[in-house]
């Protein structure tokens, strides 16, 4: 008897766990997923209207907006990190005597909060007392960076508050991938008389394959769930200049009283995000596996 | 992946790359690096020195000055008076909002995580693959997804607007977390001393707590730290389901920064944002090394 009992205590354990992951993250999609589905307004409606939520949304040049938002921020981000990250990661590689002091300074901005983040830069961007008013003050009269208030360039000022939260992060990840590679190979290559810019360009980087692979998977989701940032830094204005989708959904959902397109935008949301993801964990754990 | 947490991954474990170039591109080098250094550095710098000038002097002067009549007054104020949404409280009750959360929802997501993943090494039984991968899928979910039922389901348990309704929140959308990092953390521990306290009739919890727990500091701390940067950095929750009396602090900021009609007080936003960082700003310097532990932990599955 006490063994039958010993052999139920794992599963029971387990089973709050499994059971709150169940309702609250595939039980809840669910239920965005059928609200998509009904002409639900400021309250959940259960009046099944079809695919009339989609096809409203498409229809929506704010939607559409956010959606080449998402595209310029997203492969800016995604680009512009990985090759700080790796140029960073290089350069720390070289038996750098402080880079104990510096590794930390690369990598706190992923510490802080996006407010925080996007508070910092706001100012920092703002013609008015930020970069562009410190040259005119250094005499640099002519000195202008106004794109946090031009609708054309203010989602770049999204991507450079953005990189300087992540790409230090992205530099741990190439860091660990370079203090991995065999050191025999490098030494092969240079008995053979290669160039350390060859090395690398020919041999280490070629190896940083898996990576690149992680960073991306990384990069893109947080880009495709990016929501505080914009808040803090633009509000997603000017207009609808910085709107993403993740702004784009909250502001239809609990501003605009129109949930059944809000819940229509987070369902592509997530298909977005699973369809980079759910690739990316199925080959890992096979490996994992094989290992 | 297991490696990268049991040792630091960033630690020189072996000669660099490659051999030292002359001295010019060594030069060159060691400039790149003290620029981006000063890049990373210069936002926290202009919030620093800014939180210690007077509004006059701000507008007059330029943001990289360091201040010339040095005040405190914008960090009192952004503590104890700064108008936030309608009251001029300060943010000294947000912070306290902020710590009443995190506090238990870490607690409790750490708990179970290394309960979860003590199960699903040690007592795995059919399916519990299905399981770890059902836990791990839900930690990328955009959270756009959850806020609708979240919201209903917070008003029918009667939790809507309050602490202990952000905690089961954060509980809930830690879980995956906490259970992949000590699942991985154990799955390298040896099977042999659980089986061989098996047989000599030790329970399922006293294996836990004697053979486990004692050699688990390094990844409890992992948990504790990422559990306690993403909850206390979090701003979608916060601004969704907490009501006047249960704002935490992200949020607290951003209406403060954001919402405040007249002239802006940038010094006292500038003092607020950095009120708002301290806490994760000090953990991370206490103990770098275990946060990098984790964001690697978190990048690299499997």
């Amino acid at each position: 008897m006490k063994e039958r009992l010993q052999d139920y205590i794992p599963k029971l354990v387990l089973s709050p766990s499994f059971f709150l992951i169940l309702v609250f993250v595939y039980g809840f999609i669910a239920y965005t997923g059928y609200l998509s589905f009904t002409d639900s307004r400021i309250l959940p409606s259960y009046n099944w209207v079809g695919l009339e939520n989609y096809e409203r949304l498409w229809k929506l040049p704010h939607w559409w907006r956010a959606i080449t938002n998402l595209a310029i921020f997203g492969s800016l981000y995604i680009l512009i990190c990985s090759v700080l990250g790796l140029l960073l990661a290089i350069l720390l590689d070289q038996k750098i005597r402080a880079e104990g002091l510096l590794r930390p300074i690369y990598l706190y901005p992923m510490a802080l909060s996006f407010i925080v983040t996007g508070t910092a830069w706001k100012w920092f961007l703002d013609p008015g007392i930020g970069l562009e008013h410190t040259m005119h003050q250094w005499g640099w009269e002519s000195f202008a960076f106004d794109w946090i208030k031009d609708r054309q360039m203010a989602i770049y000022t999204v991507v450079i508050a953005a990189v300087w939260q992540s790409s230090g992060f992205v530099m741990a990840m190439f860091l660990a991938g370079l203090r991995g590679v065999d050191s025999d190979i490098i030494k092969a290559a240079q008995i053979d008389g290669a160039s350390a810019f060859t090395t690398y360009r020919r041999i280490i980087i070629p190896l940083m394959r898996p990576v690149f692979l992680s960073a991306f998977v990384v990069l893109a989701h947080l880009a495709i769930k990016a929501y505080d940032l914009v808040i803090a830094l633009t509000g997603g204005g000017p207009g609808q200049a910085t709107e993403l989708p993740a702004t784009f959904m909250y502001s239809y959902t609990f501003t605009r009283n129109l949930m059944g397109i809000g819940a229509s935008s987070a369902i592509i949301m997530m298909i977005m995000i699973f369809s980079i993801i759910i690739p990316y964990l199925y080959s890992e754990l096979r490996t994992g596996v094989k290992r | 992946m297991t490696s990268a947490v049991s040792q630091g991954p960033l630690e020189a474990s072996r000669a660099s790359s490659t051999v030292a170039p002359n001295r010019l591109a060594r030069a060159l080098i060691y400039a790149a690096l003290i620029l981006f250094a000063i890049y990373y550095l210069l936002p926290l710098y202009v919030m620093l020195v800014n939180s210690l000038k007077p509004l006059d002097e701000i507008r007059q002067g330029d943001m990289l000055s360091l201040p010339m009549a040095g005040t405190i007054e914008p960090w009192l104020k952004a503590w104890a008076t700064a108008q936030i949404g309608v009251q001029p409280t300060g943010l000294k009750p947000y912070f306290m909002n902020s710590i009443l959360m995190v506090v238990p929802a870490v607690f409790i997501s750490t708990a179970l995580g290394a309960l979860n993943g003590y199960v699903l090494t040690k007592w795995t039984f059919r399916g519990a693959d299905i399981v770890f991968g059902l836990m791990l899928l839900a930690c990328f979910i955009p959270f756009q997804i959850v806020l609708i039922p979240m919201a209903r389901m917070l008003g029918i348990l009667g939790l809507a607007g309050t602490i202990p309704g952000l905690v089961l929140v954060h509980v809930v959308y830690g879980l995956g977390f906490t259970t992949l990092f000590f699942r991985n953390y154990y799955a390298a521990f040896p099977s042999e001393l659980v089986k061989a306290a098996q047989i000599d009739g030790a329970s399922f919890f006293q294996i836990f707590r004697r053979i486990l727990l004692p050699s688990s500091g390094p990844i409890i701390v992992v948990t504790v730290i990422w559990q306690f940067t993403n909850i206390w950095n979090d701003f979608l929750f916060g601004a969704s389901f907490a009501s006047v009396d249960s704002i935490p602090m992200t949020v607290a900021l951003n209406n403060l920064v954001s919402s405040s009609t007249g002239v802006k007080e940038y010094n006292v936003h500038f003092a607020g944002a950095i009120m708002a960082a301290l806490p994760t700003l000090i953990v991370y310097i206490v103990s770098g090394r275990y946060f990098v532990r984790g964001l690697m932990a978190g990048a690299v599955k499997g």
